[in-house]
C-alpha cells in the first residue's frame, strides 16, 4: 500500500521533485537511510570524503551553471528582435577571453586538491586486519577468508530472490534482487582488505555504503579496503556487464560486532569440518536427488534451464554427457569445457554437492540412468583416478 | 566536350553510381535517420522492460543484445554517418568547392555502410543471438564468452572503420585543396574547422579500433591470448586499446555538433560568432587532450595511483576549452537581436543540456568520486546528455537550418517548434531522473532493478517514449516539406545567415561553384 501510494505521489510530483531534490540533495543524504536521489555518504570515512567531494563539485557546477544560464536567459529575454533591439557587432575581447580561460583553471586546481587527498587515502592499503578474497563468477560471488587461524572459510553467495518474484507471479519482497543466500560477514571498526578477482569474465564488486567499487578481472588480483564504523546490512551489485545474469548477482555485507563476528567465524569453521565428514559417507539415491536438486537450482539452472531444457548452456535432458559414461560427465562437471561458458565447477562445489548434482542430472529430466555418483568418486576423479 | 550542365541520372543508378556530394550527403542523412529509428526502437524495448521492476517483456539475454545493438547502431550507424552526410552536403558549399576531392571514394565510403549494418542487424536472427557484451565489448565477455555472432560483429566494425577512414581522408583532402581563392584557414566557417579536426581524429583512432577487433578475432579463432590472462595476456589491455579509440570517438561525435551550433547561433542572434579564433584553438585543444585521457573510463580497473592522478588531472583540463566554447556561444547571443526559429531552439537546447552533460563529465573526472559513479546510471545520464542533447539535438538543428536550402521549400515552423518542445521535455524526463537512480546505486546495463529505483525508472521510460514519438513528428515534417513545403527561392533563407552556402540559388542546384567564388 505504502509503496504504491508513494509511487503515485512521486510520479505526480516528478518534475517538481527533481528540482527540489537537486537543491536539497545535501539535506537528504544526512538521513541514516540511503537516499533515493543522491550518493550515500555510507558508513566509512572514505565514503564521507567522497560524498563531500561530490557535493563540493556539484555545488560549484550548480553555481557556474546558474551564472551561465542566468546570462543566457537574460539575453534571451532582453536581446530579442521582437523587442526591436539592433544587434551589436562586437565579436572578440582578448581580456574577457583570457579571463575565462584562466579563472576556470584555478577553479579546477581548487577541485584537484581535495580529490588528490581523498584518492591517496583510498590508495592506502596498509594495516588491514582481515583479508577477504572476492572472486566473481558468472553469476555469483565467492568469498574466502584468508588470514584466520585454523580452517579456511570459503563460500559462494548467490541471489536469493526466487524466480517467481522476478517473473511477477509472487509479490516482490523488501530486498528484491538485493538479497543473497549467504552474506559476507565482517567486523565493525576493522580495516578489511578485499582482494578482488574473477574466474571467467570481468565483474565489479560495488557496495555504495562501504564506498568500494573494484573491478574483478580474471587472472589479476586487485585490492581495495573498507573500514565501516557502523553495524548494519549493506547491499550492492555487480557493476560491470558480465553476461546474461549481470543484474542478478547482488552483494550483501553484514557488518557486525567483533564478538558476533568471531562466533560466526567459528560456526563456519565447524560447518566446514562437518562437510569434510560428509565426504567420507555414502548416500542413497533419494538423499542424492534431494541435495542434487538444491545444488542444480543454485549452480546449473541459470544456464541449463529449470527443466534441463538448456539456454545459454546445452540441454541436460537427454544430453549425451548426462546419459553417457559417468567419467565424462564428472570431467565436464569438475573441469568444465575449455573455451566455452561451461565453467570448471570442481573448485566451486564441494565433493558432496558435486556427487549429488551429477547424480541428479543423470536421473532427473527423464534421463533415468539409475546410476549414482558418491563423494569418493568425485574425490578420485580429481586425483586423476 | 559538349554540354556539361546536366542534372542527375534517372532511376536507381543515380543513387548507386553517384559521385555528387549532394546525392551522397542525402543518402548518408537518410541512412543515418533510418538507423536512428532502428536504434531508437531498441531503446524503446529497453525502456519498456525497465518500466517496472520484474521481467515482463523480454529475457535478460535479449535485453543485453538490445543494449549492445542500441549503442553500436546509435554511435556508428546514426550519429557518425549523419555528420558525414552533413559534411558532404555542406563542406563543398561552405568553402566554395564544386564537389568533394575524391568523389568515387565518396560513393564507396557510403555504399559499404548499408550492407555492414544489415550484417550487424542480421545477427539478431542467428543461433546464439546478437552480440550481448555492450557497445564497449570488453574482453573476455566478447571473446571466450561471446556468442558466435561476434565474428560478424568484428567484420562489421572493420568495414565501418574503413568507411570512416575513407570519409575522413576525403574531407581532409577537400578542405586542404579545394578552398575557394581567398578562403584562408582562419576564414573557414567553424563547421568546416571542427570537421577538419574531427577527420584527423578519425584517421588516427579508427585503425586502433581495427587493431582491437583484430586481436579479438585472433583470440577467438587463432589461439592467441592477447586478452586472456591464462595465456599470458591481459583483459585490461583490451580496455586501454578500446578507450584509446573510444575517448577520441566521443569528440569525433561532438566536435561537428559544436561546428553546427557555431553556425546557427550567430545566424539567429544576427551577430558574428564571438571569439572565432579561440573557438578554433579550443577545438584543437580538445582534440589533443582527447588522446591523453582515455583511462578515465577505467578508474576502477586497479591502476597505480600515479596513473589515476595523471588521467584525472588531464581530464579535468578538458573543462577549460569546453568552457571557452560555452562562454563564446553565450557571448554571441549577448546583445544580439534574437529570433527563435526551430534551428535556434534546438541549438539553445543543445547549449543548455550539453553544458549539464559537461558538468556531470567534470564530476565523473574526479577519480575518487568516480568510484561511486562508475558503471552506474549516473554515467548513462551523463553520456545521453552529451550524445542525444549534444550531438542529436545539434544534428536536428542542422536539418531544420539547411533543409530549405537543400530542397527549396520551407518546413512547417509550428510543427518544428512543437517537435522541439516535446523532444526537450521528453528528453529531460527520460534522462534527468537517471542521475538520481545512478547516485542512489543503480548499476547500468541491468534488465531488472531493486524496488527503490522503481519510480524514477517509470518516469524515465515515459520520457523516453515521449522523446521517441516526437521523432515521428520530425520525420513527418521533413517528408511533408520535401513533398509539399512552401516553395522559397530566397538565396538567404534566414535573415542573419552568413557564408558561401547562402550565396547560391535556392534550392541548391545539382552542381555548385563550378567556377570558384572570390572570398575577400
Amino acid at each position: 500500500m505504502c509503496f504504491e501510494a508513494k509511487r503515485l505521489y512521486q510520479l505526480a510530483l516528478g518534475p517538481v521533485l527533481m528540482l527540489m531534490s537537486m537543491i536539497s540533495a545535501g539535506a537528504w543524504a544526512d538521513d541514516a537511510e540511503a537516499s533515493t536521489v543522491n550518493m550515500t555518504a555510507g558508513v566509512t570515512s572514505v565514503g564521507q570524503s567522497i560524498y563531500d567531494l561530490h557535493m563540493i563539485i556539484l555545488w560549484i557546477c550548480v553555481i557556474i551553471g546558474l551564472l551561465v544560464f542566468g546570462v543566457m536567459f537574460y539575453s534571451i529575454y532582453y536581446h530579442r528582435k521582437s523587442r526591436g533591439v539592433t544587434p551589436a557587432t562586437f565579436h572578440e575581447s582578448t581580456t574577457v577571453e583570457i579571463a575565462w580561460t584562466v579563472v576556470p583553471f584555478f577553479i579546477l586546481i581548487a577541485m584537484a586538491v581535495p580529490a588528490t587527498t581523498t584518492l591517496l587515502e583510498i590508495y592506502d592499503f596498509e594495516d588491514a586486519e582481515l583479508d577477504i578474497m572476492v572472486t566473481g563468477y558468472q553469476w555469483k560471488w565467492k568469498y574466502e577468508y584468508l588470514d584466520e587461524n585454523g580452517e579456511n572459510v570459503a563460500f559462494f553467495s548467490n541471489l536469493r530472490t526466487p524466480q517467481s518474484e522476478i517473473y511477477n507471479t509472487e509479490a516482490k519482497g523488501e530486498h528484491y534482487l538485493l538479497e543473497v543466500d549467504e552474506p559476507v560477514v565482517i567486523p565493525v571498526n576493522t580495516k578489511v582488505r578485499f582482494l578482488v578477482t574473477a574466474n571467467d569474465v570481468i565483474h565489479s564488486w560495488w557496495v555504495p555504503e562501504l564506498a568500494v567499487k573494484k573491478d574483478a578481472i580474471p587472472g589479476f588480483i586487485n585490492e581495495t579496503w573498507t573500514l565501516p564504523t557502523k553495524e548494519g546490512v549493506y547491499r550492492g551489485q555487480c557493476a560491470e556487464l558480465c553476461g546474461k545474469d549481470h543484474g542478478f548477482m547482488p552483494i550483501v555485507v553484514n557488518v557486525v560486532s567483533k564478538e558476533e563476528y568471531s562466533e560466526w567465524l567459528s560456526a563456519k569453521q565447524k560447518d566446514a569440518a562437518q562437510t569434510k565428514e560428509l565426504m567420507a559417507q555414502t548416500f542413497s539415491l533419494e538423499e542424492q536427488m534431494s541435495r542434487g536438486k538444491g545444488v542444480y537450482d543454485r549452480s546449473c539452472l541459470a544456464c541449463h534451464g529449470a527443466n534441463g531444457e538448456g539456454g545459454v548452456g546445452l540441454p541436460i535432458a537427454g544430453s549425451p554427457v548426462a546419459t553417457g559414461e559417468v567419467g565424462t560427465h564428472l570431467e565436464v562437471g569438475i573441469n568444465g569445457v575449455a573455451g566455452t561458458a561451461m565453467q570448471a565447477f570442481g573448485g566451486q562445489l564441494n565433493d558432496v554437492d558435486m556427487a549429488a548434482v551429477i547424480t541428479y542430472q543423470r536421473n532427473a529430466f527423464g534421463n533415468n540412468m539409475g546410476d549414482m555418483v558418491q563423494p569418493i568418486d568425485v574425490f578420485n576423479h580429481k586425483k586423476g583416478q | 566536350m559538349g554540354d556539361h550542365h546536366h542534372g542527375p541520372a534517372k532511376g536507381l543508378s543515380r543513387w548507386l553510381f553517384t559521385t555528387n556530394h549532394k546525392d551522397i550527403g542525402t543518402m548518408y542523412l537518410w541512412f543515418s535517420f533510418s538507423m536512428f529509428i532502428l536504434g531508437g526502437a531498441f531503446a524503446m524495448i529497453i525502456r519498456a522492460e525497465l518500466f517496472q521492476p520484474g521481467m515482463q517483456l523480454i529475457e535478460p539475454a535479449f535485453f543485453n543484445q538490445m543494449t549492445t545493438l542500441h549503442g553500436l547502431i546509435m554511435v556508428f550507424g546514426a550519429i557518425m554517418p549523419s555528420f558525414v552526410g552533413l559534411a558532404n552536403w555542406m563542406i563543398p558549399m561552405m568553402i566554395g568547392a564544386p564537389d568533394m576531392a575524391l568523389p568515387r571514394m565518396n560513393n564507396w565510403s557510403f555504399w559499404i555502410l548499408p550492407p555492414t549494418f544489415l550484417l550487424l542487424a542480421s545477427t539478431l536472427f542467428v543461433d546464439g543471438g546478437a552480440p550481448a557484451f555492450g557497445w564497449t565489448f570488453y574482453a573476455p565477455l566478447s571473446t571466450t564468452y561471446a556468442p558466435p555472432s561476434v565474428t560478424f560483429f568484428i567484420f562489421s566494425v572493420h568495414i565501418l572503420g574503413l568507411s570512416s577512414i575513407m570519409g575522413s581522408i576525403n574531407i581532409i583532402a577537400t578542405v586542404m585543396n579545394m578552398r575557394a581563392p581567398g578562403m584562408t584557414y582562419m576564414k573557414m566557417p567553424l563547421f568546416v574547422w571542427t570537421w577538419l579536426i574531427t577527420a584527423f581524429l578519425l584517421v588516427a583512432v579508427m585503425p586502433v579500433l581495427a587493431g582491437a577487433v583484430t586481436m579479438m578475432l585472433m583470440d577467438i579463432h587463432f589461439g592467441t591470448s592477447f586478452f586472456s590472462a591464462a595465456g599470458g595476456g591481459d583483459p585490461v589491455l583490451f580496455q586501454h586499446v578500446f578507450w584509446f579509440f573510444g575517448h577520441p570517438e566521443v569528440y569525433i561525435i561532438i566536435l561537428p555538433a559544436f561546428g553546427v551550433v557555431s553556425q546557427i547561433i550567430p545566424a539567429f542572434a544576427r551577430k558574428p560568432l564571438f571569439g572565432y579564433d579561440s573557438m578554433v584553438y579550443a577545438t584543437a585543444s580538445i582534440a589533443f587532450l582527447s588522446f591523453i585521457v582515455w583511462a578515465h573510463h577505467m578508474y576502477t580497473v586497479g591502476m597505480p595511483v600515479a596513473g589515476e592522478l595523471f588521467f584525472m588531472y588531464a581530464t579535468m583540463l578538458i573543462a577549460v576549452p569546453t568552457g571557452v566554447k560555452v562562454f563564446n556561444w553565450v557571448s554571441t547571443m549577448w546583445r544580439g537581436s534574437m529570433t527563435f526559429e526551430t534551428p535556434m531552439l534546438f541549438s539553445m537546447g543543445f547549449l543548455i543540456l550539453f553544458t549539464i552533460g559537461g558538468f556531470t563529465g567534470l564530476m565523473l573526472s574526479i577519480a575518487p568520486a568516480d568510484f561511486q559513479y562508475h558503471d552506474s546510471y549516473f554515467v548513462v545520464a551523463h553520456f545521453h546528455y552529451v550524445m542525444v542533447a549534444g550531438a542529436v539535438f545539434s544534428m536536428t538543428a542542422a536539418v531544420y537550418y539547411w533543409l530549405p536550402k537543400w530542397c527549396g521549400k520551407m518546413y512547417n515552423e509550428n510543427m518544428g517548434k512543437t517537435h522541439f518542445w516535446i523532444s526537450f521535455i521528453g528528453f529531460n524526463l527520460a534522462f534527468f531522473p537517471q542521475h538520481f537512480v545512478g547516485l542512489a546505486g543503480m548499476p547500468r546495463r541491468i534488465p531488472d532493478y531493486a524496488l527503490q529505483f522503481a519510480d524514477f525508472n517509470m518516469m524515465s521510460s515515459i520520457g523516453a517514449f515521449i522523446y521517441g514519438a516526437s521523432q515521428i513528428m520530425f520525420l513527418y515534417n521533413v517528408i511533408a516539406t520535401i513533398v509539399a513545403g512552401t516553395p522559397t527561392s530566397e538565396e538567404k533563407v534566414w535573415e542573419g545567415a552568413e557564408g558561401l552556402e547562402w550565396s547560391i540559388p535556392t534550392p541548391a542546384p545539382y552542381h555548385t561553384f563550378e567556377t570558384p567564388p572570390q572570398v575577400k
